[in-house]
């Protein structure tokens, strides 16, 4: 770790802040999209380029005392959270403060929202505040996308009802990364309510731009019509399914899901689509579990196979954080920042040449 | 490329009171050029001896170029929301009449989802009079079939075709009549008075929280979808509830191929079923929700490439009678919102007949009788609309289009007659102009702008609501 040793992510030195150079320059070339909406549009380059950012983060950090790095010094991000969440929310909150910027938090509840006023008049008033940075949780699908059409702010979408999550899929992504070494020809497998995941969606076309095979796997009427064109091997069988995959990836089963009638009970969705130990050995020596939480012990998962060694769903959680402060990092940046930030005030460069994985 | 039609609408009061209007050198459906002279609201000569009849009445004979141009029968629109009473911010009576008038249509229907509901004398009577008083085209009240269309209990049906707005056409449309006994009470019950039940085909528990169509773009945008079965399914079971009740029953804005393949077979089977289909719906698939803009959002949503084709092929066909708007307007915040929470519709008054001529007249799948069939003759015929759907012939009443096939225009929805600027064509450079609309022998539109009706000293309420309009 040498001081004066910087980072090489496009050119860009991410441990000084920002001054008069529009921070997405960091991005240049990367096709980076001006919103992250979805991953369904977001190219490999794109998604390299970020997952890339997020393991030099990581490394930046990794021999530190303190985390804190002051790249987004005098930058304002917004989190404005519609729908309830506490892991998404505090991770981009994390994210945010990690990296120094201001962030602010807005729940529907307890605002104006709550008193009938539009979306587009919210967010038109958070923009009109002078944000870089809106991180966007509805329950709508493609809030996200008309909220991008109404403010200045760059968007980020942190789950539109059931269209996308796709700083979910990025940090899945990541994680499998880490674990597998590439998702070039690897196999994973999605398990579960794929009609109402916005989990499932993103994951499925950010794996198969990253080159990873991809299988479905749920009861007939979890799953959408019409998704003959999506880039997957769809199946009912669990246990063929899982047959020497490389990753599991359960998702999370809601439990109204059963009194709207898409399966007849908790035991006996369990029963068919419950990963549990057995299930698990079909996996690769090297498979992994994963789960975007929060769980349904019992239900989609046994508890002891959410707790065994080659789950990963903590790793998840942590890679979240860099996840997100990559994309942060690189997509909040831009524009001239809202408050004075010298690159004399920074703290110490931390970070080491890092290698990309 | 002409004017936008609507560009101007400031009102021209000077041809307004002209007893006699000759077109001259028009094609009445595509066919024999001719001229055409109407007098005091009726076609008294048609062909050589018109221009001379109209010499000798002297000055007060509007003349109409019709060189290049065809001459139709007035259109009339089986499916329209005007919006008022209620919605006022949204469209009014006499916005809606003026772009229809601009569109190139003498008769509107007007649905009962208004607020409060037409589902009364008191409701309809008033409609019909907030028409009359504009003055721009006939509107004609649709009942709703049940009180405040809530589909529990019969509205007053016979009370409403008994009063001064002469209802034959009963609908809840926005909902279903799902309620399978009281839909067959209802086209029974309307046989007293010859009338029909326009249903809006939508099984509502398959359709909880639908969205727009259910396929392949749904499942990408994540949106729930709208399925197919849940219109067909509907037509089928009230084609069979009409076949037994030997009633009239007509399908709304019919939507898809397997809907158009149920009405085919009841056709043939004899049951006295017609259907209609929108102009949306012959032009837009379901890949123009991508990017979640609500001005696409539309009930029965916009459906896919195949069922496109397949209604353009029925409405060919006559398997569908006609071409209805559903024009329905909305107001900006009812559309600037995310998709889930827009509302549902689209104008068409103005746009339909461009729609039609692109998707059916230039691809050669329907001539210019057929258009004058599906929007003028059929619907007016359903709809039991006296004095309108008329041939073009010596003794008819004066209701006519003159329509420019070779001129286009493009779409600019804020230059619409509406209030609202909801239209899904937007930018779209579309072929057709309305060069002139005759209602009872008195040009309502001439070349893109509104012609004013007469002052008339009982009708203050509507010149203060068109001076609106045409401000």
């Amino acid at each position: 770790m040498t001081p004066t040793a910087t980072p090489t992510v496009g050119n860009s030195d991410m441990t000084a802040a920002p001054t008069t150079a529009r921070h997405s320059d960091a991005a240049a070339g990367s096709g980076l999209p001006r919103h992250l909406l979805d991953t369904r549009t977001l190219s490999a380059d794109a998604a390299e380029l970020i997952l890339d950012t997020a393991a030099q983060i990581e490394q930046a950090g990794a021999g530190r005392q303190i985390r804190k790095l002051p790249t987004l010094r005098g930058r304002t991000v917004v989190n404005l959270f519609f729908e309830d969440s506490t892991r998404t929310r505090s991770s981009f909150e994390l994210a945010g403060k990690l990296l120094s910027a201001d962030v602010i938090n807005i729940s529907g509840k307890g605002s104006s929202v709550s008193k009938g006023e539009s979306l587009r008049d919210t967010v038109a008033t958070v923009d009109a505040m002078g944000v870089d940075a809106i991180v966007l949780r509805h329950k709508a699908s493609g809030a996200a996308a008309r909220v991008a059409g109404w403010v200045d702010a760059t968007v980020i979408n942190a789950g539109d009802g059931t269209h996308e999550h796709p700083t979910q899929a990025l940090l899945d992504a990541y994680v499998m990364r880490r674990r597998l070494g590439t998702l070039a020809g690897r196999t994973v497998t999605i398990v579960g309510d794929v009609l109402h995941s916005r989990v499932a969606r993103s994951n499925i076309w950010l794996l198969n731009t990253l080159g990873a095979d991809v299988r479905l796997v749920c009861p007939p009427t979890l799953v959408p019509a019409g998704v003959e064109n999506w880039p997957v091997q769809l199946g009912h069988d669990l246990d063929q399914a899982l047959d020497g995959a490389d990753v599991a990836m359960m998702l999370r089963v809601q439990a109204e899901r059963m009194t709207s009638g898409y399966f007849p009970s908790a035991a006996e969705y369990s029963r068919l689509y419950g990963l549990n130990e057995r299930r698990r050995r079909l996996l690769r020596p090297d498979g992994i579990v994963m789960h975007p939480g929060p769980m349904n012990r019992g239900m989609e998962i046994a508890p002891a196979t959410a707790d065994a060694a080659n789950s990963v769903i903590l790793d998840q959680v942590a890679a979240g954080v860099n996840i997100r402060m990559a994309v942060l990092y690189l997509m909040a940046g831009s524009g001239p920042a809202t408050a004075d930030a010298q690159p004399s005030d920074a703290a110490p460069a931390a970070a080491t040449e890092t290698e990309t994985a | 490329m002409t004017d936008h039609p609507g560009t101007n609408r400031r009102a021209t009061t000077g041809t307004s009171t002209a007893a006699a209007v000759l077109i001259r050198g028009a094609a009445p459906y595509g066919e024999d050029v001719t001229d055409v002279l109407l007098t005091d609201g009726v076609i008294t000569h048609i062909g050589a001896g018109a221009a001379a009849a109209a010499a000798e009445r002297g000055a007060d004979v509007t003349e109409i170029d019709g060189d290049g141009a065809v001459l139709l029968p007035g259109l009339v629109d089986l499916h329209a929301h005007l919006r008022e009473p209620g919605r006022e911010d949204a469209e009014t009576v006499a916005s809606g009449s003026a772009a229809a008038a601009l569109g190139g249509y003498t008769a509107v229907f007007a649905m009962p989802n208004t607020r409060p509901v037409a589902d009364s004398v008191a409701v309809v009577e008033q409609v019909s009079r907030l028409g009359q008083a504009v003055g721009l085209v006939d509107v004609q009240p649709i009942g709703a079939v049940t009180v405040g269309r809530k589909g529990e209990r019969l509205a007053e049906l016979a009370a409403m075709a008994d009063s001064a707005a002469a209802v034959r056409v009963f609908s809840d449309d926005g909902d279903c009549v799902a309620d399978p006994l009281l839909m067959r009470r209802a086209l029974e019950y309307v046989r007293l008075f010859d009338g029909v039940i326009a249903q809006h085909a939508q099984e509502p528990r398959l359709t909880v929280g639908a969205q727009m169509h259910e396929g392949a773009v749904a499942a990408d945008l994540g949106l729930t979808g709208w399925p197919a079965a849940a219109e067909e399914s509907i037509i089928a079971r009230d084609c069979l509830l009409a076949e037994q009740t030997g009633s009239r029953l007509h399908v709304c804005h019919l939507s898809t191929a397997g809907a158009a393949r149920v009405v085919r077979e009841a056709k043939q089977r004899g049951v006295r079923v017609t259907a209609e289909v929108t102009p949306h719906h012959l032009l837009l698939a379901d890949e123009r929700a991508r990017g979640y803009d609500p001005v696409f959002k539309v009930n029965p949503p916009l459906r896919t490439d195949s069922d496109i084709a397949a209604l353009r092929g029925a409405l060919a066909d006559g398997t569908i009678d006609i071409v209805a708007t559903d024009h329905a307007p909305h107001a900006l915040h009812d559309k600037q919102c995310e998709w889930e929470a827009a509302a549902p519709g689209m104008l068409g008054l103005q746009t339909a007949l461009s729609v039609v001529i692109a998707t059916m007249v230039q691809p050669g799948l329907l001539d210019w009788r057929g258009v004058a069939a599906a929007m003028s003759e059929r619907p007016a015929r359903i709809g039991a609309l006296a004095g309108h759907g008329r041939p073009i012939a010596v003794g008819e009443p004066g209701n006519v289009t003159l329509v420019d096939p070779a001129a286009s225009w493009t779409v600019d929805g804020s230059r619409l007659a509406s209030l609202a600027t909801n239209t899904p064509f937007n930018g779209m450079t579309l072929p057709g102009t309305v060069r002139a609309t005759v209602l009872r022998g008195r040009p309502t539109a001439l070349d893109g702008e509104l012609v004013a009706p007469q002052p008339d000293s009982s009708r203050d309420r509507a010149t203060d609501s068109l001076s609106k309009v045409t401000a």
